[in-house]
């Protein structure tokens, strides 16, 4: 019988069904940060349990890293207790760690696919949501709570229900400075921040297939937005090219047995699909948020809703009030006092490539705070060898040392009350990059342009001299 | 982990759809935070920082509450388990709503917190319940049965997997219950190592 991608991974993945039914999934790396690991360290020393697998194990210090130049364990007070415990567990269970001040550091879900520790048909676990980032790879991931962070620590599996399976497919060619951001956009605004629940979703047709791979990986980032834990493109000829020579990837003749076996993981001909999704992309416009929810999507030349579905009449005014719109509003136009350029949606050299191309030459408005933080401690190199922290340094970006940074603001990087960001992250939940924040997403170049403008702005149009 | 049977406790009403769990547990910034002070610590506040009285948490009469019962979607977003630790150290053992996200689910799970989803009929029933009730009367709900019961109305069925239910009855410790397939992990792991090894070895090429 033809079979899913999904089906053909968890197959090969399938330890044991355990007692209560559920399925023991081998998971193959498991990637760690010092938010929530150190509290799942902790109860496996209580519980004398050692780590299974130490070898497959890497440790990410991320979400509380400050970003200022020159920083330490002692540079924000809030974090010294993370990092600390986070070092301490980690060495404690021999499992190698990117330390703050290492050369690779950076947010695990950049890093854990430019080392080429996350490899196409593997499984992968990491105690957060946004796991499913490296799907853009062709793997299986999933996002964990600590306790199963734990478990994962103890035996080396996870224990899930098989998910449904969702395939959206994508046609069209992106048009200029609409990419993969303003894809993912555009899919939650139709499926909606639970249509995605009890779901893994594929990603298929031809604009997924134009996509560099690290558009793939935005693309797959934004999956658990939707409320599905995994999210994957299945791997080509791209994918293994990108992989190939990476440290952790296999080498020589192990690579040669590698590809022919990843070669096959395609979901087959008829294979069926408990939903199904369809988006035509040739006419994309670059999206925007309006709301606090990131399906509250609309194109940067559409306006804020006037109507909402029935029922849903007192959460539309809670977003309306919180964001400081009114319906049928025009996006454009509004003034910003803050932008952010980052996260593991969108801090990949190639997001910082085109930001730098918006930004170059030009100069961030009046009352505009403006940051760029790097998804990894080797983007940021990268990126400088290229030149781009200059070009935004000149511009009056601040230019950061890389972590999760103003995504969840875990590490304190934080705006004002009612300040309006312009962010590349993955959330515009309600006081999450600072209290009463209000922020829209969007994509790198869009995020550059409110930057230099004040204001949101169609980038396409800012480009052009029209604004 | 601590066994479900049975709960009797105040129900606490928040009825909205697509509750975060950004807003359930705004991010620590402390190793050990106070997880009862952190719930709800910004939905709970007025723009000017002063507690909003209508807010249901804020309410003397949910104070102890052991039930909360909410909407659609409740605790997507983020995968911090905060969000459920918060729940426990106010109380709240068991959460009604019309659906959860997946991880959050999970995490109950994980900590012995009885997540009940209820049909949109049974659910618009029981909000109405416990709206009347208003703090002033308590269900309960019994897990061995399946069912919640209390002041105005008969008895309303809910249906847990089997397998989550008899996780949560007997509070089996899940890392015991998978660690009797140690063999078969170990199998897995040989199996593996010849079939495509390059899952079962993670090496830095670069170092010796």
């Amino acid at each position: 019988m033809p079979q899913t991608l999904l089906d053909k991974i968890w197959d090969a993945h399938l330890v044991a069904r355990r007692a209560d039914g559920r399925d023991l999934i081998y998971i193959d790396r498991h990637v760690l940060h010092e938010l929530h690991a150190p509290h799942a360290f902790k109860k496996l020393a209580q519980a004398e349990r050692k780590v299974r697998r130490p070898d497959l194990t890497f440790s990410m210090q991320d979400h509380t890293v400050p970003t200022a130049a020159g920083r330490n364990d002692f540079t924000n007070q809030e974090s010294t207790p993370f990092l600390q415990a986070m070092r301490e567990g980690s060495t404690r269970n021999h499992i190698r760690l990117f330390d703050i001040d290492d050369s690779e550091q950076g947010i695990s879900h950049v890093v854990a696919p430019e080392l080429g520790m996350v490899l196409p048909g593997a499984t992968h676990a990491v105690p957060d949501s946004h796991a499913c980032t490296v799907g853009g790879l062709g793997a299986l991931a999933f996002g964990c709570g600590t306790t199963e962070l734990e478990h994962v620590l103890a035996t080396q599996v996870i224990a899930l229900k098989r998910p449904k399976r969702m395939r959206v497919r994508l046609h069209g060619r992106l048009g200029p400075q609409v990419a993969a951001k303003d894809v993912a956009l555009c899919i939650l605004a139709q499926v909606g921040i639970s249509g995605g629940r009890g779901y893994a979703i594929e990603y298929a047709g031809t604009t997924v297939r134009a996509m560099p791979i690290e558009e793939r990986l935005t693309l797959c980032n934004l999956t658990i937005e939707m409320g599905a834990r995994s999210g994957f493109v299945a791997p080509d000829e791209a994918t293994f090219t990108w992989l190939a020579g990476r440290p952790f990837a296999p080498q020589g003749r192990e690579w040669d047995a590698a590809l022919a076996h990843w070669r096959t993981l395609t979901s087959d001909e008829g294979a069926a699909f408990d939903a199904e999704v369809g988006l035509d992309c040739g006419d994309l416009e670059p999206q925007i948020t309006w709301g606090t929810d990131p399906s509250q999507v609309v194109a940067i030349s559409g306006r804020v809703p006037e109507h909402t579905a029935p029922g849903q009449e007192a959460s539309f005014g809670r977003a309306l009030d919180y964001m400081g719109l009114t319906p049928g509003s025009p996006l454009v136009g509004l003034t910003v006092q803050r932008v952010f350029i980052g996260s593991c949606t969108n801090a990949r050299v190639s997001d910082l490539e085109a930001a730098a191309q918006v930004v170059r030459g030009r100069h961030v408005a009046d009352g505009v705070a403006a940051l760029v933080v790097p998804g990894s401690s080797t983007v940021k190199r990268e990126a400088e060898a290229l030149g781009l922290d200059a070009v935004f340094r000149a511009a009056g970006f601040l230019w950061g040392e890389s972590g999760c940074s103003m995504c969840a603001g875990g590490n304190g990087d934080r705006g004002k009350a009612g300040e309006r960001c312009i962010s590349t992250t993955n959330r515009n939940f309600e006081n999450r990059q600072g209290r009463g924040v209000r922020t829209h997403l969007a994509s790198p170049v869009t995020a550059a342009a409110a930057a230099i403008a004040g204001q949101i702005v169609d980038v396409r149009q800012f480009l052009a001299g029209e604004v | 982990m601590q066994p479900f049977t049975t709960l009797t406790g105040v129900a606490m009403p928040l009825l909205r759809d697509d509750i975060n769990t950004d807003q359930i547990t705004p991010i620590n910034r402390t190793i050990d935070p106070d997880y009862a002070a952190l719930l709800f610590a910004n939905a709970r506040r007025r723009q000017d920082g002063s507690l909003d009285p209508d807010f249901p948490l804020n309410q003397p009469r949910f104070a102890g509450a052991g039930i909360l019962v909410t909407g659609r979607n409740f605790g997507c977003g983020s995968s911090r388990e905060g969000a459920v630790w918060g729940m426990l150290a106010i109380g709240i053992r068991c959460i009604v709503a019309r659906s959860f996200a997946d991880i959050y689910r999970e995490n109950c799970l994980q900590n012995g917190l009885l997540p009940i989803e209820l049909g949109p009929a049974d659910a618009a029933v029981f909000e109405a319940r416990v709206l009347a009730a208003d703090g002033g009367a308590t269900f309960t709900v019994d897990l061995v049965k399946e069912c919640i019961s209390g002041p105005g109305g008969s008895d309303i069925a809910f249906s847990l997997p089997a397998a989550d239910r008899l996780r949560l009855i007997e509070g089996l410790d899940d890392i015991g219950l998978t660690l009797k397939h140690a063999e078969d992990i170990s199998a897995w792991e040989k199996r593996t190592l010849v079939a495509t090894p390059w899952l079962q070895t993670a090496r830095d090429a670069r170092r010796p």
